[in-house]
């Protein structure tokens, strides 16, 4: 039953600010007059939106589609008219906007026919197909597609990790829900392990959640074991995570499901149960709102009302409120509007006093005192990674492990000199992006030429080589009577002609395509196995 | 603008060097105590020094002088100076030693941060090389010296020189300057030792001064300013080396005991071959820094042209520290080992 405990390296223990949101049950945030439903609310591709301008929509109903295999779909949180298809401000860090659903509610809340599954009576095939369009995510922050990572790869699913941890001070929509509805949580992590077929169930709470860590012990059958992990940032990172649970660590450039072990939050399986159980896609979240509000809490609320909105609903900002953060303060972000909406990643909204939030003093030269390689989880050296992403010598940077950096934010807080070291990392990590994609993007070009080259060169000794044959065809057919001696001297010269033109050719034809070496060989074989791929797909539209 | 985190922990340069501060006084008090007040007026000379250099450093450079003049770096310098240089000596002695150490060895490499030596070790390195004289005239033990200058008669004497009071009267070689002395003319050890310049374990007042040092160390240690690679290699390596050359001819070297309980020793494993900018900052890159550190200090000791190596094996081990951390980086998560940073 004692499940072994082990530890990671660095961390730290912020003040956890949980004590102002997770006193009071979750409220249930009343409908809204008008939702924005953002067509990308997960990692990767938007959803392609399938309704149009004026049509009537339920509750429940599909919005967008996923468009490739990364992507998820979008639903209607309540029934009502789609007004628009428009750009408008989101929740993201960029300040962008973008693409989303603009739906006047009706009031009705009237769902679509919404089938619930016994989902021990089917297959995890048939079971991950239904999943596949419910529009499910990580509700950890990750936002990644969940049916993604409900398919087994190669390696096979040993643990399933249900992550509870809610490592980032002041959030305690997890928390909460584990007090409440453990038990969902807990169907919805035996119907995660159904699909992956996982051995073991591993539950990791932090010790400052003793309510959701008992609550969840009560709900749990003896085959999950539900572990107390301690209270040290970042614990809820799905790395730091299976290294405190199973002692192991994902190698560098893998996913975890190498090693057989997959991660997934606490409210990403209560979302799961949900939509298996109620056949209910994800429409709602629980999120955190707190800081300086009249009523911090835990709201349930459905995706797409305003955040604005939602803060009034918890009384409203209170004096000297200057600004919100999404998600927790170590690696939230700044919200640009809060007009923007709740989308399936908010799990909390922070708005910010200069007292609670101060701001951050000058940066001060680093001085190597290495207290962030203490605090970095990752083992990294922070100082070494800062001074080359300062002087973009990215590939130093890279030699330094950056692409390793889970951008925790453990070296900017413990840093004396206050330099907004991941900040720096997050510069270095897009430019090292752009130049890959400008590298592949010079090679895919060379190649083209190259191919290009080469059938130029062809195309000329196929012609030639057709001029010939055809004129020899004409002399031989006996066009000409071969007693004539114009047409001898004709085909003689003919003939002379066609040598000539062969020894050019042999003497043209070493310079690139013959004597090849095996591997330019072997480039230009797959540069004619693609031709031909594009060629069929061409012919076959 | 400036993303997560959001929230800083409440620390900084200042507030670093204001603690490194506090422990060095510990180990300036028992000087004081030991030697005369003599120490506090050299503290108090470096200290004015140091700051005018400092701030016309930076005002040439033309950049943040607000926010760098009252770091408290260039104090912690002056200080660490002022402990390993004689106190009462010339004014100039100092204002030398500390022009080289702040506008030389720090704000010639580009100030804070940048410096690849210790700047408060070169200041030290200067004078000795250059005035090799005066480096040697240290107080003597009050009780043993005919005269201990007062806090006015050593303001007297630093900035208006010797006058009445003859240097003999209050200066004696220092315990590890006799030994090298004596020890070449072949003075053997015991009659050495006989010398009341020596106390139980080294120096007398000299072994207390090193271990008020070891107090503020470990205090140091105890807050989290520095960790316990370098002093721990630093000092097992002294003790080691030294035990081994007395082991191999202990008519000739001094023990273990007596070197650990230098006050250079303790104050260079704790306070100067922990500084960061110029030492090493990866765990087992700290440990061969400070072990090789310690090693140099005792081989210079015993058979170097100085009495003392410590600044010098610091400054030499400053040389290597790049090299040392590029090669013992640690294994990253996820990484099946770590060591040399490629190129």
């Amino acid at each position: 039953m004692n499940q072994p405990l082990f530890s990671f390296p660095g961390g730290l223990h912020p003040a956890e600010h949980k004590a102002e949101s997770n006193a009071a049950a979750i409220v249930t945030v009343p409908l809204s007059g008008r939702y924005v439903v953002p067509l990308r609310q997960h990692a990767g591709n938007s959803a392609k939106p399938v309704v149009h301008v004026g049509d009537r929509v339920l509750r429940g109903q599909t919005l967008a589609i996923p468009d490739g295999r990364i992507s998820a779909a979008v639903h209607a949180p309540t029934s009502g008219r789609v007004v628009a298809i428009e750009p408008h401000p989101v929740a993201h860090p960029s300040g962008l906007a973008d693409g989303c659903v603009v739906i006047e509610a009706d009031g009705l809340d009237e769902p679509v026919a919404m089938t619930p599954t016994t989902w021990r009576d089917l297959t995890p095939e048939a079971l991950r197909e239904r999943l596949a369009g419910m529009g499910l995510v990580g509700l950890g922050g990750a936002v990644f597609p969940s049916h993604v990572k409900l398919q087994p790869g190669q390696t096979r699913i040993e643990t399933l990790i249900l992550n509870g941890a809610e490592c980032e001070p002041w959030i305690t929509c997890d928390d909460r829900l584990m007090r409440e509805r453990a038990a969902e949580v807990l169907r919805g992590a035996e119907i995660m392990r159904h699909l992956l077929g996982a051995r073991e169930l591993l539950v990791g709470i932090e010790d400052n959640k003793p309510e959701a860590a008992a609550a969840m012990r009560a709900a749990a059958g003896p085959d999950i074991k539900v572990v107390v992990v301690p209270t040290r940032y970042p614990s809820g990172g799905a790395k730091q995570l299976i290294q405190l649970l199973t002692g192991l660590e994902v190698p560098a450039g893998k996913i975890s499901t190498d090693i057989g072990i997959q991660v997934f939050n606490v409210a990403t399986a209560y979302a799961l149960q949900r939509a298996v159980e109620l056949g209910e896609p994800l429409i709602s979240r629980i999120v955190t709102i707190t800081g300086q509000v009249a009523r911090p809490g835990n709201y349930e609320v459905r995706l797409g009302t305003p955040i604005e909105e939602v803060i009034q609903r918890a009384g409203g900002e209170l004096p000297g409120a200057s600004g919100h953060l999404v998600g927790g303060p170590l690696m939230g972000f700044d919200l640009d509007s809060p007009r923007a909406p709740v989308a399936k990643g908010v799990n909390c909204i922070i708005v910010t006093s200069p007292e609670l939030f101060p701001p951050h003093p000058t940066a001060m030269p680093c001085t190597r005192c290495g207290l962030c390689a203490q605090a970095c989880p990752v083992r990294l050296q922070p100082y070494e990674m800062y001074l080359y992403a300062k002087a973009k010598n990215l590939d130093k940077a890279k030699a330094y492990n950056l692409t390793d950096c889970i951008e925790c934010g453990c070296c900017s807080y413990v840093c004396p000199s206050h330099i907004p070291l991941v900040d720096y990392y997050r510069f270095a990590k897009s430019e090292l992006a752009a130049r890959d994609r400008d590298q592949q993007a010079a090679e895919l070009a060379r190649e083209r030429h190259e191919f290009h080259l080469l059938r130029l060169e062809r195309e000329k000794q196929e012609k030639a080589a057709r001029l010939g044959r055809k004129a020899s065809e004409r002399l031989e057919s006996g066009s000409v009577a071969p007693d004539d001696p114009e047409a001898a001297r004709k085909k003689a010269l003919l003939e002379a002609a066609i040598e000539r033109a062969r020894q050019a050719k042999e003497a043209a034809a070493p310079a690139n395509i013959d004597n090849l070496t095996p591997t330019q060989q072997a480039e230009v074989d797959a540069i004619e196995a693609r031709r031909k791929q594009a060629e069929q797909k061409e012919t076959t539209p | 603008m400036i993303g997560s985190p959001f929230v800083l922990e409440k620390n900084s340069v200042r507030l670093t060097m204001v603690k490194v501060m506090l422990a060095l006084i510990p180990g300036t008090l028992a000087h004081a105590w030991f030697f005369g007040p003599g120490i506090v007026v050299s503290l108090l000379v470096c200290g004015a020094f140091a700051i005018v250099f400092e701030g016309l450093a930076l005002l040439m450079r033309g950049c943040c002088f607000k926010n760098f003049i009252s770091d408290g770096s260039v104090l912690v310098t002056a200080w660490l100076f002022a402990l390993s240089v004689p106190p009462l000596a010339p004014w100039w002695i100092y204002a030398v030693g500390l022009l080289f150490a702040v506008l030389v060895a720090k704000h010639l490499y580009g100030g804070l941060g940048q410096n690849p030596f210790n700047p408060a070790m070169i200041g030290y390195a200067v004078l000795i090389i250059s005035f090799p004289n005066y480096m040697t005239h240290w107080p003597g033990p009050i009780h043993l010296v005919n005269h201990v200058p007062s806090l006015a008669e050593s303001f007297d004497l630093v900035f208006a020189g010797q006058g009445s009071i003859s240097i003999d009267a209050y200066t004696m070689a220092s315990p590890l300057d006799t030994v090298k002395t004596l020890l070449r003319a072949g003075v053997p050890k015991a009659d050495i030792l006989a010398n009341p310049v020596f106390g139980r374990l080294s120096g007398t007042g000299l072994e207390w001064v090193a271990g008020m040092y070891l107090l503020g160390g470990l205090l140091l240690l105890a807050n989290r300013q520095i960790t316990w690679h370098v002093p721990v290699a630093f000092l097992a390596s002294v003790a080691a080396t030294a035990g081994i050359l007395q082991a191999v001819d202990p008519a000739y070297n001094m023990g273990p005991v007596f070197h650990l309980f230098t006050a250079s020793v303790m104050l260079g494993a704790f306070f100067i071959a922990t500084d960061p900018v110029s030492g090493c900052s990866t765990p087992r890159g700290k440990l061969i820094f400070a072990g090789l550190a310690g090693f140099i200090s005792i081989i210079i000791r015993s058979y170097g042209g100085y009495p003392d190596g410590v600044a010098f094996s610091i400054l030499i081990m400053n040389v290597a520290a790049p090299f040392i951390d590029a090669y013992t980086q640690p294994r990253v998560y996820g990484h099946a080992r770590g060591g040399k940073v490629g190129r």
